[in-house]
């Protein structure tokens, strides 16, 4: 479903040029959630930005259901972690995130959409309200629900919970299981949080550090229907949470197995 | 402060003044100072009747005509700078010398090009008023927070509904701000080019009174100016409240969080 070949993205130019990605190739299929972990600074949010079509790459490419990405495709939607910035606070809950379709869908396919998504996030009776009206971990919810209605083949999210209290963030990460549940959508979500990345996925890829490669790609094979408490009490949980933060953390170190 | 109370307080104060000046004025012998109590009845014979449609309707005529064509010329100017580096480049070295003009030293450039013809004023005043609205208005719209444009960018909004639902919504306090003090130049401007170059109108009311040195009439004239501005700027902070509801500096309650 997605596929990035050989990508790579360079800042600036001449002496002064950082090279951010040093060279990325995987493949998402599709239906799956995939994370993407890594240390600080390795490119994460600019790796994302180079599959929305906000960036474009220096080399390399992004192919959606094998078409190019050149602009924003007609079929992604993105989380952002800044929810409070994210929302437009001129317009009610409803008109946010009615937004991306209006112009695009008939106007009373517009009002189920938003009422279904809303109420898929526990919102329902907010669609009146302003976005100043509610607290953080909502207002994500809204973000969320926007993107849910848009309806898109691919969710991006980028570390969409690190800025909502533990419990909050507990409580999203169940509603994006249950969303793609429901959606079938295929998820790429990048997040600091190792047990939050192995908690939500099917597969982690593992990034080195700056200008980053693709350190490994780890297959999560836990019971699909995750739980906060029993889920991460199996040792498979620990087992894959070790591995993966050596990796990050311990670049040289093997994985103990 | 208890709303009462702050009402109170509100209106005490302008109640004291008036008081103090139509008790310290009561027995004025000075041509120039008469009592507070013959204004008023100046005020009451003048202001009521033909005079308000003579000379009140003009002016206002003139200040709402330049009013409207500098907020509006304003806004769609200073959007066209703000959104286009290119604009700006070709545009601004005009704009701030036009803008460095004193409103006043225009006054016999209009009249050159206009005799005492309405449209002259309201070119004077437009001159004059355009500048905080292209300015507040480029701020605003050059301002707008990156994430709503990444947004706009991802649910591929159409330039459109980029301009009028997230870039003139986000740059409205900017815009407002600029829009009161072109109002209080359009006041003084209106002013000005009536005691100039007018046959009718308050500030030729004010005038003509001083140089036939009916001096109540003047001070009437002068109340009359006051009680307009006043009203003009509580109009203003209505419609503000209307439209910037949204905005945390201008609601009522504050915000939630």
């Amino acid at each position: 479903m997605l596929k990035v070949t050989q990508l790579t993205k360079t800042y600036g130019h001449g002496p002064t040029a950082v090279q951010a990605i040093g060279g990325l190739d995987f493949e998402v299929p599709e239906g799956q959630f995939v994370s993407i972990v890594g240390p600080s600074g390795a490119g994460k949010t600019t790796l994302l930005k180079c599959l929305c079509g906000l960036l474009k790459p220096t080399t390399g490419s992004v192919a959606v259901d094998g078409k190019p990405v050149n602009g924003p495709p007609d079929n992604m939607a993105l989380v952002f972690q800044d929810y409070r910035a994210s929302l437009m606070p001129w317009f009610t809950i409803g008109r946010n995130v009615g937004l991306p379709m209006e112009r695009k869908l008939p106007k009373n396919e517009i009002k189920q959409r938003v009422r279904e998504s809303l109420e898929s996030v526990g919102l329902g009776h907010a669609a009146d309200q302003y976005p100043w009206q509610l607290s953080g971990g909502m207002q994500q919810r809204v973000a969320i629900a926007r993107a849910v209605a848009y309806r898109p083949k691919i969710l991006l999210m980028d570390e969409p919970f690190a800025s909502v209290d533990a419990q909050t963030r507990a409580d999203l990460e169940d509603l994006t299981l249950t969303l793609q549940r429901q959606t079938g959508a295929t998820i790429l979500f990048v997040t600091h949080d190792v047990d939050e990345a192995v908690y939500l996925s099917d597969q982690v890829v593992v990034m080195s550090a700056s200008p980053s490669t693709v350190r490994a790609i780890v297959p999560v094979d836990l019971p699909r229907d995750r739980d906060q408490i029993t889920t991460k009490s199996e040792p498979q949980f620990t087992q894959l949470r070790r591995d993966i933060l050596t990796m990050i953390k311990r670049p040289s170190a093997q994985p103990v197995s | 402060m208890r709303r009462p109370l702050y009402i109170a307080a509100e209106i005490l104060v302008p109640v004291a003044v008036l008081a103090t000046w139509w008790f310290a004025s009561s027995n004025s012998l000075n041509p120039f100072w008469p009592p507070l109590a013959d204004i008023w009845a100046a005020f009451r014979e003048d202001w009521t009747g033909a005079r308000l449609l003579d000379d009140v309707v003009p002016s206002l005529v003139r200040m709402a005509s330049g009013f409207v064509i500098s907020t509006v010329l304003g806004i769609t100017l200073g959007t066209v700078i703000g959104l286009s580096t290119r604009a700006r480049q070709y545009v601004d070295p005009v704009l701030q010398f036009l803008r460095a003009v004193p409103p006043p030293a225009l006054i016999p450039v209009a009249l050159l090009l206009f005799g005492l013809a309405d449209t002259g004023k309201v070119f004077l005043i437009v001159l004059g008023a355009i500048w905080p609205v292209v300015l507040s208005t480029e701020d605003g719209v050059r301002s707008v927070e990156p994430t709503l444009k990444q947004v706009s960018t991802v649910y591929r909004l159409s330039p459109w509904q980029r301009l009028w639902s997230v870039i003139l919504p986000y740059a409205s306090p900017h815009i407002f701000a600029g829009v009161r003090t072109c109002l209080s130049i359009c006041l003084l401007l209106m002013v000005v080019s009536e005691m100039v170059a007018a046959t009718n109108g308050l500030g030729h009311f004010i005038i003509q009174s001083q140089r036939t040195l009916d001096i109540t009439a003047m001070w009437s004239g002068m109340l009359v100016l006051g009680l307009l501005g006043y009203a003009l700027t509580a109009l203003f902070l209505l419609a503000q409240r209307r439209v910037l509801g949204w905005h945390p500096d201008f609601r009522k309650g504050g915000s939630s969080e």
